[in-house]
């Protein structure tokens, strides 16, 4: 049997989902206008102004903003609120180190909230289920989101946070939970030990919402088979809110998007143009009942296609694909993003030369990260422990850039290929994106 | 007294040691000794030869990433217990040995050990005044 978190919202028609966007949409991007001057400017320079904007149909005037505005704009430019009013902050990383921060009222954690508890229903959660937490806690999203939708389904919810896979386990074992919620790698590792160590009779797990990271169709098969469980995919991002803006259901054909929040278009990248439905391109947000951190027209830099197509679950909202690539060079990496350009500003800063390559790899379903650098004269030295200091010095500074461990590899002067005079920076033997 | 060291970069792969001694072979090099400290991804390796100015033109002509050491030469006389004499002499005078390695020559009835030390000048007054002999650069060369 299918659960909803609210049926009325998610089974509802076209044209009363239209028609919530329509009026929210108009009096978000009043809002904008009147409170954000950064965004406000912008509007002028493209010469729109709220009155323009009647329906859906006009957003293709608004200009875009992107992860460029939110670095420009750090920290408090693009707020629309009064800090007051503000109870929380969520971080991730941005492009050259600086962190995006994004402003919530209780209003916007409530939405968000909302939107969580609408994926915990969708894989089966009620509030007879024990919800098993293991995304962070802290700055990262994945742990205070599921755990705010876990509280509105009425789940006892086990508040884990990442790490210590035996406690992860035990938990589990002692405490009979039946839905788990982290990235779709950590989940694999814990099919792997909780086989490994014979449990597998012990616990009670029936479905498991994974997202923060790319996983493809055959992860998902491995997944639901070691932990014998329903896996269900969910996307989202610190920018727009954090996990649930969309999630998939029963059918785990595509992610339906909460529209009466996030308005989804999907445009080619390098024109901006607004492709119509079924075609691929970058998904652009906006969030029409957000407060505090309201983007108008945010460009994801994920490329994947929506559709309408009627689904067996009954749910209306419109599906996306799973992200089938970037549309910049951002990776992600155990749930981190990671910029090539954050790794080439260390290097930079610690004397290296910026001839460097990435490799990113998946080892026991376990994401890998390994920077290759070529030596140089003034690295080098006669003594082992002198290069190898060095070496950790390096994979100190990468690890307090990236939040993730980097090894390092000095390779040989000039042993980087180099294309047509430019080097090959990224080589992702993941193969994530079918 | 000192010799002086050619150390190398080498990356730690298959083929690399052999991809630079074609380098020292085309170029007519010769080395009088050799050795490799090695980590899981790259070795050092260090080398002695006669001619340093010209060996370290060609290594970098090559694009290899080099430098050189000044080292000890110490000529050990090919019987038991002559190189613990010269450890102890060492090791009595608080002179601290980072690494070493032996090379033999021609000649007859020696050995000769290459010895990287902490300080070099102190080094070189205690082994000679104890009578162990310590060859330079131009020894090398006559070797």
């Amino acid at each position: 049997m299918e659960h909803y978190y609210q049926p009325e919202i998610e089974c509802a028609s076209r044209e009363e989902i239209l028609k919530l966007q329509n009026e929210r949409l108009v009096k978000q991007v009043k809002h904008v206008y009147d409170n954000v001057p950064y965004y406000r400017n912008k509007m002028e320079e493209a010469g729109v102004s709220p009155e323009d904007i009647r329906s859906v149909e006009d957003l293709h005037k608004l200009p875009f903003i992107t992860k460029d505005d939110l670095r420009d704009a750090y920290p408090y430019g693009l707020l629309a609120v009064p800090l007051k009013d503000c109870v929380r902050i969520q971080s991730t990383s941005g492009t050259t180190g600086r962190r995006v921060v994004a402003f919530y009222t209780q209003h916007d954690i409530d939405l968000w909230d909302d939107c969580c508890a609408r994926a915990i229903m969708a894989a089966g959660g009620t509030n007879e289920d024990v919800v098993h937490v293991s995304y962070g806690y802290g700055l990262f999203t994945g742990g205070p989101g599921l755990n705010g939708g876990s509280h509105k389904v009425g789940s006892l919810t086990l508040p884990m946070s990442s790490g210590n896979t035996d406690r992860q386990i035990q938990f589990m074992c002692d405490l009979g939970s039946t839905i788990l919620c982290c990235t779709p790698s950590y989940a694999a590792y814990l099919g792997e030990t909780i086989n490994e160590k014979g449990l597998k009779d012990k616990i009670r797990l029936k479905a498991g919402i994974f997202g923060a990271e790319a996983w493809t169709e055959e992860m998902r098969r491995d997944i639901e088979k070691s932990l014998g469980i329903k896996a269900y995919d969910i996307y989202g991002l610190t920018e727009i809110s954090g996990p649930g803006v969309s999630f998939e259901c029963s059918e785990q054909t595509g992610m339906h998007i909460n529209e009466d929040h996030f308005i989804a278009e999907i445009i080619n990248p390098k024109t901006g143009e607004v492709l119509p439905e079924g075609e691929k391109g970058e998904l652009v947000f906006t969030s029409i009942t957000k407060q505090a951190f309201p983007l108008l027209r945010y460009r994801t830099r994920d490329i994947c296609v929506l559709t309408r197509k009627k689904c067996s679950c009954g749910r209306t909202h419109v599906k996306m694909t799973k992200p089938m690539g970037r549309s910049d060079d951002m990776l992600i990496i155990k749930g981190v993003n990671v910029f090539p350009s954050q790794i080439e500003t260390v290097l930079l800063n610690k004397g290296y030369a910026a001839n460097y390559q990435i490799i990113v790899d998946r080892i026991n379903n376990s994401d890998t990260l390994e920077v290759q650098v070529e030596m140089t004269s003034e690295m080098f030295s006669d003594s082992v422990s002198e290069v190898s200091r060095k070496e950790k010095v390096l994979v100190d500074a990468l690890k307090s850039m990236l939040g993730i461990y980097a090894k390092v590899k000095l390779v040989a002067p000039k042993s980087i290929t180099r294309s047509e005079g430019k080097a090959v920076r990224i080589i992702d033997k993941r193969n994530l994106y079918q | 007294m000192t010799v002086q060291q050619i150390s190398v970069f080498l990356e730690n792969r298959p083929g690399g040691l052999a991809e630079f001694t074609k380098v020292l072979s085309e170029n007519n090099i010769d080395m009088r000794a050799m050795c490799i400290a090695e980590t899981p991804d790259f070795g050092i390796l260090r080398i002695i030869v006669d001619d340093v100015y010209n060996t370290m033109c060609t290594m970098k002509e090559a694009g290899y990433i080099c430098s050189v050491t000044k080292v000890l030469a110490v000529e050990i006389p090919d019987k038991p217990g002559s190189l613990l004499r010269t450890l102890t002499v060492l090791g009595e005078s608080n002179i601290n040995l980072e690494y070493s390695y032996a090379f033999t020559t021609r000649k007859k009835d020696v050995a000769y050990m290459i010895l990287r030390v902490n300080d070099n000048e102190r080094a070189t007054e205690v082994l000679t005044e104890h009578g162990i002999k310590l060859v330079d650069q131009d020894g090398i060369s006559r070797l």
